[in-house]
């Protein structure tokens, strides 16, 4: 630009210069996350398979699915993971936080080993509890030596038992991830709220109730929004904690396992896999929009 | 009094948190003699040894799928802090018709969970003959939207004043971009780099569809791997999660500020 071009309009930009800009992340986002999106679309309604196939079916992927019982089981098991994660992990991570709240000595300390399951993958979380849970491993071992148990717990071959391990180690892991996110909120509570409160004689519950619960309940519907969303999408416990089998006789296979399951290798039936991811994605709005709602509510209570 | 309760209460805490990985490493170095099941549990190595750790190497190519990882997340943290800054810029930054359309892109992303297109996507590798690389690792969450978002943010909340001044004296608009707005988004950035890397190091679902040759794995598919074949020496699978672990600890604990940012900034805006 010469001096006098720019003296009569000081452009912040040439046309081109927004794009090149954005190149990089629309490039990867609309070809690695939008168009998929859409091809998911329409391969859920053909029967495309790994080898060959790929007509135009209508609904006939959907109606496969309401006779299939591994889908109702999936739909059942990521269902209740919903059910069975979400709770605790609304409830204990706030818990948690008023716990390192206060600044006393060491805390930053607890803080960050608080954290510390939040940071491995879910893959060394699940091995450590397969080993932690194992027939002859340390929990069963413990629970023996207590004497609370004569035969070891099958945590690791029941059906139901596997799942509930699953849920705990879920919890387990997002334990510090919250705390975190809880902590901040926090950190706008008045403390003279909870003092006046404290000075009228409330107890700590009745303070946790009145005062804590209502200040920080938009970030418990965060909180639950995301441990929702989370939770519905479940692989890696299940699939790591099963052995890769998805429980006995598949009985803890989740929805995710079961798209993989079905689309991958030779015999991948990726159409009725895209089925099934678009009944993923529309139950996971669904939550989500679901939780947003239920805040909107009470906003205007 | 109080405080002791408080103090008891954060060393239970503390006794889940981090036990399960100290009975790990514990695990990881006693010796092909120690009885590992031994009940009662012997809680520390009565002859600690690094043996399998070598020995975990003979079995797997384990620091081959390290080296694997390492390079993936590197890829990773840069292509998200240029892709997502360069991007956030634009959006927060520069006055263009579609603007609106672009950030809707964005926006629109982090609605569809990766889990529902994860076919589609291997589908696309596949015919784009990336299937069982790591580049096809890559690709899908090298400029991912939450951190454009975030980048975005942090770009918005600057002044403008030094940029216009810039402006005036004839600065392009990468030069304001990479000399005034990127250095005063340090902190952004580096909790989009921590963000980066600790999604890519501990990413398994995706890596497991897109991988298949051993030679190519991450160490999330190769302990996955290894607990398969080798699920019977228990010694074996702990050092190999002890190798898997342990970058991303130190990592964290020299950098926590950031970690903890992240969190907070990362559930807010997702």
């Amino acid at each position: 630009m010469t001096a006098r071009a720019s003296r009569r309009t000081v452009r912040w930009h040439g046309r081109a210069t927004p794009w090149l800009f954005l190149l990089p992340g629309l490039v990867v986002v609309v070809g690695f996350s939008l168009y998929p999106f859409v091809n998911t679309l329409i391969l859920a309604f053909t029967d495309a398979r790994v080898l060959g196939g790929g007509t135009f079916t209508g609904g006939e992927n959907f109606t496969r699915m309401v006779d299939d019982p591994q889908f109702w089981t999936a739909l059942r098991n990521s269902s209740l993971y919903v059910i069975g994660v979400v709770p605790p992990l609304v409830l204990l991570p706030l818990l948690l936080a008023l716990l390192v709240q206060r600044q006393i000595p060491g805390i930053a300390f607890f803080r960050t080993a608080f954290y510390t399951p939040v940071v491995a993958s879910m893959v060394v979380v699940g091995l450590i509890w397969t080993w932690m849970l194992d027939s002859r491993g340390l929990v069963n071992s413990v629970l023996e030596q207590l004497g609370l148990v004569t035969e070891p717990v099958p945590f690791l071959t029941d059906e139901w038992l596997l799942l509930i391990s699953a849920m705990l180690v879920t919890v387990w892991k997002g334990l510090g991830y919250y705390m975190i996110v809880y902590l901040a909120a926090l950190a706008n509570v008045s403390r003279d709220l909870h003092e006046a409160a404290e000075m009228d004689g409330a107890g700590a519950f009745r303070r946790f109730v009145s005062v804590t619960v209502p200040a920080v309940r938009s970030t418990m519907v965060l909180v639950a929004a995301l441990s929702a969303v989370a939770a519905f999408r479940v692989f890696s416990e299940v699939y790591i904690l099963s052995g890769t089998s998805g429980g006995p006789g598949g009985a803890d296979t989740t929805l995710v396992m079961l798209i993989r399951q079905v689309g991958i290798g030779l015999s991948g039936e990726l159409g009725y896999s895209s089925a099934l991811s678009l009944v993923l994605f529309i139950l996971t709005l669904g939550l989500l929009l679901a939780t947003m709602r239920l805040n909107r509510a009470e906003d205007t209570e | 009094m109080k405080r002791t309760l408080r103090y008891l209460l954060l060393v239970a805490v503390l006794l889940l948190c981090i036990g399960p990985f100290l009975w790990q490493l514990s695990t990881s170095l006693k010796g092909v003699g120690e009885d590992i099941y031994s009940n009662p549990p012997r809680l520390f190595p009565a002859e600690p040894t690094v043996t399998n750790y070598t020995r975990v190497a003979d079995v797997v190519p384990v620091w081959r799928f390290a080296f694997n990882s390492l390079l993936v997340a590197v890829a990773n943290v840069l292509l998200n802090c240029v892709g997502a800054a360069m991007a956030g810029y634009a959006l927060a930054r520069l006055r263009f018709r579609g603007r609106r359309a672009a950030l809707g892109a964005f926006v629109l992303s982090l609605l569809v969970p990766g889990e529902a297109i994860m076919i589609s996507l291997f589908l696309m590798m596949r015919s784009l003959s990336l299937d069982d690389t790591l580049v096809a690792v890559v690709l899908p969450g090298a400029v991912a939207a939450l951190n454009v978002l975030l980048m975005r943010n942090a770009f918005a909340r600057q002044s403008r004043a030094v940029e216009e001044a810039a402006l005036i004296d004839g600065a392009t608009t990468w030069q304001r971009f990479s000399r005034i707005a990127v250095p005063s988004a340090g902190g952004t950035l580096a909790v989009v780099a921590i963000l980066s890397f600790m999604f890519s190091w501990d990413d398994f679902l995706w890596p497991l569809i897109v991988l298949r040759n051993p030679e190519n794995y991450t160490l999330t598919i190769g302990l996955n791997y290894l607990q398969g074949t080798f699920a019977s020496d228990q010694r074996l699978v702990a050092a190999g999660t002890i190798i898997a672990v342990a970058p991303l600890l130190a990592l964290f604990i020299c950098l926590q500020r950031y970690f903890f940012r992240g969190a907070g900034e990362g559930a807010v805006k997702g």
